[in-house]
């Protein structure tokens, strides 16, 4: 076995790799770009889901319009407070931090036996079915159950069940990514602290509202007069939480006649 | 028509023609399988990853050819083809991101990560040995690369535009995603197989 055969040409190829390195190398030197290094610092302290979210490409994006001043230190929802504070250090400046928020659907419809108009047999996706004649639920503020929202979530968060989209706020990350998916604008964006929900958004009359939907807000001011605490009012024919005031008594979860407050605290029905 | 007994504008034409339909890189030679897949849910990345790779092909195709003849061939070391060809070629992506960065910021910015990606990719490589056993001289070798590239372009933007398309389709829960796009791209081979014989070599 003559060993020159194998020495030579490892050598050869060694050589060549030298070659290629040296002038990386030279090539590195020459074309170097002057990078700012808060980019690296910042897109270490954003969580690295690259959901979009933020409204950018991803997290690479976002960190660097947040160096070029195009974006706030609290751009990414996701990282929530944590990762705000840690870019407002790396930039220098102040930051209020945005409490945390998680997706909340505001529709029990399927679950009141909402009525259809009509019967719709084409392309499984919200937007498509929303396009046609308002969608085939007769309430106008209906979730669609047809998973757009399920689809567009990045974190496996929503899932649609019995033709319900329902969302898990353990998974949740309050991204916000299913509120500009839906295209009936069911879908809201609350504080993670708050412990009831409105679920229904429907601001016709009672008497509508009853006519279509067991479970739809119908208006009635019974949530109003229980709170203690000035937390819910009827305005504009729809009750409205204030999560400021709201100290999370359940009163109005008890009291709501047609079940459309849900609490947080318990599993809803 | 023929490849060999065309002759100038022709053969160029021909040559081309041939290794964007009668021999795609994916859909008849399925080279580059990876990124026709991973990168085809979009017809902007889709179309950012086409251009990348026709970049790196041409310049890859002309490398690797000046290494084979003045390196390899002088020294007798063919059997090195396959890593020494590798090496050339992922010194050769490196050294084009450097060179786009620095000068070509945008075009930089909307390759992304797709530059970086080529190195992996099989059909770079798969042109480059072509190149060389069809005994290919310098300038067919650049228009045979530029020709593939063409070729992958096609295939992945095609593929992009029909899964944009699928999103929305009723396709069983079972076929979607990864599923029906491998039933989507084997159709399109059988497709691509139909230009088989337009042109002979």
């Amino acid at each position: 076995m003559n060993f020159t055969d194998i020495i030579v040409p490892a050598l050869i190829l060694a050589a060549m790799g030298l070659i290629f390195g040296l002038a990386l190398a030279f090539a590195s030197k020459k074309f170097h770009v002057e990078k700012d290094p808060r980019i690296a610092q910042v897109r270490e302290a954003l969580p690295g889901a690259n959901c979009g979210g933020c409204g950018f490409a991803g997290c690479d994006a976002l960190a660097g319009a947040i160096v070029a001043g195009q974006a706030p230190v609290n751009g990414c929802t996701v990282g929530g407070a944590a990762s705000a504070k840690k870019i407002a250090e790396i930039m220098g400046v102040d930051t209020v931090a945005d409490e945390p928020k998680v997706a909340f659907v505001r529709c029990q419809g399927a679950l009141g036996g909402v009525k259809l108009k009509a019967d719709y047999s084409g392309v499984a996706d919200c937007a498509a079915a929303a396009d046609v004649a308002g969608g085939p639920i007769s309430c106008r503020f209906a979730c669609l159950g047809m998973g757009t929202c399920e689809r567009a979530c990045p974190f496996d968060a929503i899932k649609v069940k019995d033709g319900l989209a329902v969302v898990d706020r353990e998974k949740c990350t309050g991204c916000g990514v299913c509120v500009s998916a839906c295209p009936r604008g069911v879908i809201e964006m609350i504080p993670k602290k708050a412990s009831i929900g409105v679920a229904c958004r429907n601001t016709d009359s009672g008497k509508a509202v009853r006519e279509i939907c067991s479970r739809g807000c119908i208006a009635c001011g019974i949530c109003e007069k229980k709170c203690g605490s000035d937390a819910i009012k009827v305005e504009g024919g729809i009750s409205k939480v204030n999560y400021e005031n709201c100290a999370g008594c359940g009163t109005s979860v008890e009291s709501c006649p047609t079940k459309c407050i849900v609490s947080f605290s318990k599993k809803p029905e | 028509m023929s490849i060999e007994s065309a002759t100038g504008i022709v053969k160029i034409l021909l040559i081309i023609l041939s290794a964007v339909f009668c021999n795609n890189v994916i859909l008849v030679q399925f080279l580059g399988i990876c990124p026709f897949l991973g990168v085809s849910r979009r017809v902007e990345t889709a179309v950012g990853m086409g251009v990348a790779v026709t970049f790196v092909i041409a310049m890859a195709s002309v490398f690797t050819w000046l290494v084979q003849k003045f390196i390899l061939e002088q020294l007798g070391l063919e059997y090195l083809q396959t890593i020494a060809f590798i090496l050339v070629i992922a010194a050769l992506v490196q050294f084009v991101e450097m060179f786009l960065q620095k000068s070509s910021p945008t075009l930089y910015s909307s390759l992304g990560v797709y530059l970086p990606l080529i190195t992996t990719n099989c059909a770079v490589l798969g042109v480059a040995i072509i190149n060389i056993n069809k005994g290919y001289d310098l300038g067919t070798a650049l228009i045979n690369g530029v020709g593939t590239a063409l070729g992958f372009l096609l295939a992945i933007v095609l593929l992009a535009g029909i899964r944009e398309r699928m999103e929305l389709g009723n396709t069983p829960k079972h076929l979607r995603g990864f599923p029906i796009s491998l039933i989507t791209a084997g159709l399109m081979a059988i497709a691509f197989m139909g230009f088989t014989g337009l042109i002979t070599k």
